[in-house]
């Protein structure tokens, strides 16, 4: 009973949670058909995320054949040392030492891009600032209180929030770069851009294939009407 | 001549079955109304939507493991490694949403002409079990892939039943089989999903269409056909279903995989209504989502328990709203079925029940503010309302003079001039200056059509309630 109205109170908690958390997102620009910044995308992830991170759910095949690059290719300048082209892009980080380091084991990345969106995710990397009161230095102003430091600070330079009140609250108005990094905005930008991307593919490689394929099946059936319905008239003619 | 060996053969089995009575009985000698209009489409394309169910769902079950810890991952296996695996999961999912589009459409025509009425009220029941049979299979088939909606969802609605006092908590306990939503529960929820539940559904629908055409099928009019025979004590505006109705229901059918493509290829998780964004990430009994929502098919219902305050009043209330359902044919005290010969009060009563169907469905998708709560009550008593006091006011309102025949309505294939008029009325030609800087004249909306269109339809709304 108790756990009924715990549930209860929590599906009427939500949305005052959800609006009050974070900065609007921006817009990340996501185009599957640019195989070069989805190839840019799978590199940024296996430099920056995969130590952490798995995409268990891809094979680097699946990489090579959909991006259009050579096998060879894909070992030698994508994928890790020792990584063979059928393997899944796991992490190399241990479990249990994840646990002892963050307190939990940092997600697998498949589906991301599926349940938070690009723009979130690309609001989220770009989102980290310097904050002291936190254990690893810095916080997020779409993902408050993240377990994750911010693995582009060497490109992105530090960050500092500017705030404004908000119906007497202070809420992060937007972040200023404080501490340039090795990159310009816009660069870092497209590298961010360049990861989302590859992580909008990753969670349904099939996408650009269905939809290519989608067009025909469509003619098709709507052809399939058309016939079928001169059938029907012809059959319909004697009945009044 | 001697008889061809395959009539040889043919024969040899028709003189030990009755192929051909079969045939006869329910498809070419079946007479069905000759005045079937567009809410006759449904009953075919719910057969359509279960046989695909059948089909992408037993090609599912090779690659699907039901185990807590492979259940999400077989899923994604099934997506990505399986030869077109991502279309049949898709057409498995989409279909769950489509069937449920078909079968509330389909129950609808019955609001609208009164198919449950006198003589066909077992057919009603037999559909209202379907329905029912059908609810528990897509709940208990949203459980499989494991996802955060899925357990959070399962273990919300499991937990209803501890609402029951006395025995409750027993009984949730019994159907999940585990103190939460565990691999047990998914286990069973399995072997019902893909065994039992669909055996039940394939009895109910057998059931249903034999009583359907023992009485034989209503139509828009709301008047017997059987009453007007010709000499041969065929139908005079009967037709038989076999040739008219199968060419018709093969366009009906055309149409429906237009949409149903259109979904599956462009936009399979519709926006988070048909696959929900949490449901990608794997079930974590240790945290609860942010917001617990069903699935769209089940958010009126959902909303109807949110909005009672008391929650064992709740589940009744949700419970009730169904059970209510099963009723109808004997809560409708009109002498006429269709809504075309009924009183005003029955179609304005209609209008606000499909207002507060739909205004509670969209609600069951939203958090429950106290505004969002109050609102949510009032379509509640509406609901209620419609049924409960239709005894009333389909006794006091006075029908309209019944035809002896059936009637003659402009089909849709007829209206489509005056649709393509309406368009042209609602926009306007005007240039467009593109990218390369040439001027083209594009269709764009025209207010001024619009609002007058929409008058025009609101006059026409009011005078058809009355």
């Amino acid at each position: 009973m108790k756990k009924f109205i715990t549930l209860f109170l929590l599906l009427i908690l939500p949305l005052g949670v959800y609006a009050s958390e974070g900065m609007p997102l921006q817009e990340a620009d996501i185009d599957l058909s640019d195989s070069a910044s989805l190839q840019r995308g799978a590199k940024h992830f296996v430099t920056y995320c995969l130590g952490c991170h798995s995409i268990k759910h891809i094979r680097y095949l699946r990489i090579a054949l959909d991006l259009g690059v050579d096998e060879k290719k894909v070992l030698k300048d994508i994928a890790p040392e020792g990584a063979g082209i059928y393997d899944q892009m796991h992490t190399a980080m241990n479990a249990h030492d994840a646990e002892k380091w963050f307190g939990i084991q940092p997600p697998d990345l498949s589906l991301v891009a599926r349940s938070r969106g690009a723009d979130w995710l690309y609001s989220y990397l770009k989102g980290f600032y310097t904050d002291k009161t936190k254990v690893l230095g810095t916080n997020n102003a779409v993902f408050p209180d993240v377990g994750m430091p911010n693995v582009f600070w060497q490109l992105q330079g530090e960050q500092t929030p500017l705030y404004k009140k908000v119906d007497g609250k202070q809420v992060i108005d937007k972040l200023v770069i404080e501490e340039p990094g090795t990159l310009t905005e816009a660069e870092f930008d497209r590298v961010v851009n360049d990861l989302v991307n590859f992580l909008v593919y990753v969670g349904e490689p099939v996408q650009l294939e269905r939809q290519r394929m989608g067009k025909y099946v469509i003619f098709f059936i709507l052809m399939f009407v058309g016939i079928a319905y001169l059938l029907k008239r012809e059959y319909w003619r004697d009945i009044h | 001549m001697k008889p061809s060996r395959l009539t040889t053969y043919g024969n040899w089995v028709l003189d030990r079955f009755p192929l051909t009575k079969l045939w006869n009985d329910h498809m070419a000698q079946y007479y069905a109304p000759k005045n079937f209009n567009f809410w006759y489409f449904f009953g075919s394309l719910a057969l359509l939507v279960l046989v695909n169910q059948f089909v992408t769902g037993i090609l599912l079950t090779m690659n699907y493991k039901p185990d807590a810890q492979l259940a999400f991952d077989s899923v994604e296996y099934i997506m990505r490694d399986v030869n077109w695996g991502w279309l049949v999961r898709y057409m498995h999912s989409t279909g769950a949403s489509a069937f449920f589009i078909v079968v509330y459409l389909h129950m609808f025509r019955g609001l609208l002409y009164g198919s449950f009425k006198q003589p066909r009220e077992l057919i009603w029941i037999f559909g209202m079990l379907i329905f029912v049979a059908l609810m528990a299979e897509a709940f208990m088939g949203y459980l499989l892939p494991w996802g955060q909606m899925s357990y959070w969802g399962a273990q919300v609605i499991i937990s209803l039943f501890s609402a029951i006092p006395v025995v409750g908590d027993e009984l949730s306990l019994w159907v999940r089989g585990d103190y939460v939503v565990s691999d047990a529960t998914l286990n069973r929820f399995f072997a019902f999903h893909v065994i039992s539940v669909p055996l039940v559904l394939v009895l109910l629908v057998f059931l249903h269409i034999v009583a359907l055409h023992e009485v034989g099928s209503n139509n828009p009019d709301g008047i017997e056909i059987k009453k007007n025979k010709n000499a041969n004590g065929i139908p005079l505006d009967g037709i038989p279903f076999h040739p008219y109705y199968t060419v018709k229901d093969i366009v009906g059918v055309g149409v429906f995989l237009v949409f149903f493509a259109t979904v599956i290829f462009y936009m399979p998780e519709m926006g988070g209504y048909f696959l929900e964004h949490a449901n990608f990430i794997p079930a974590d009994p240790m945290k609860t989502p942010e917001h617990i929502a069903p699935v769209w098919y089940f958010t009126p219902f959902y909303a109807i328990l949110r909005a009672i305050p008391d929650k064992f009043a709740g589940v009744i209330g949700m419970g009730g709203a169904i059970v209510v359902l099963f009723l109808l044919p004997w809560l409708d005290r009109s002498e006429v079925k269709s809504i075309r010969y009924r009183g005003g009060t029955y179609k304005k009563a209609l209008l606000l029940f499909v207002i507060s169907f739909l205004g509670l469905g969209y609600l069951g998708t939203q958090p429950a503010t106290p505004a969002a709560t109050t609102v949510a009550r009032i379509f509640t008593a509406i609901y209620f309302g419609f049924f409960l006091l239709m005894p009333l006011y389909t006794r006091w309102e006075k029908a309209k003079p019944l035809p002896s025949r059936v009637t003659d309505q402009p089909s849709l294939e007829d209206r489509i001039p005056a649709l393509i008029e309406t368009y042209h009325e609602m926009t306007v030609q005007k240039p467009v200056t593109q990218e390369d800087g040439t001027t083209v004249m594009k269709r764009r909306p025209h207010p001024a059509g619009i609002l007058n269109v929409i008058t025009r339809l609101a006059i026409k709304l009011k005078k058809s309630l009355d």
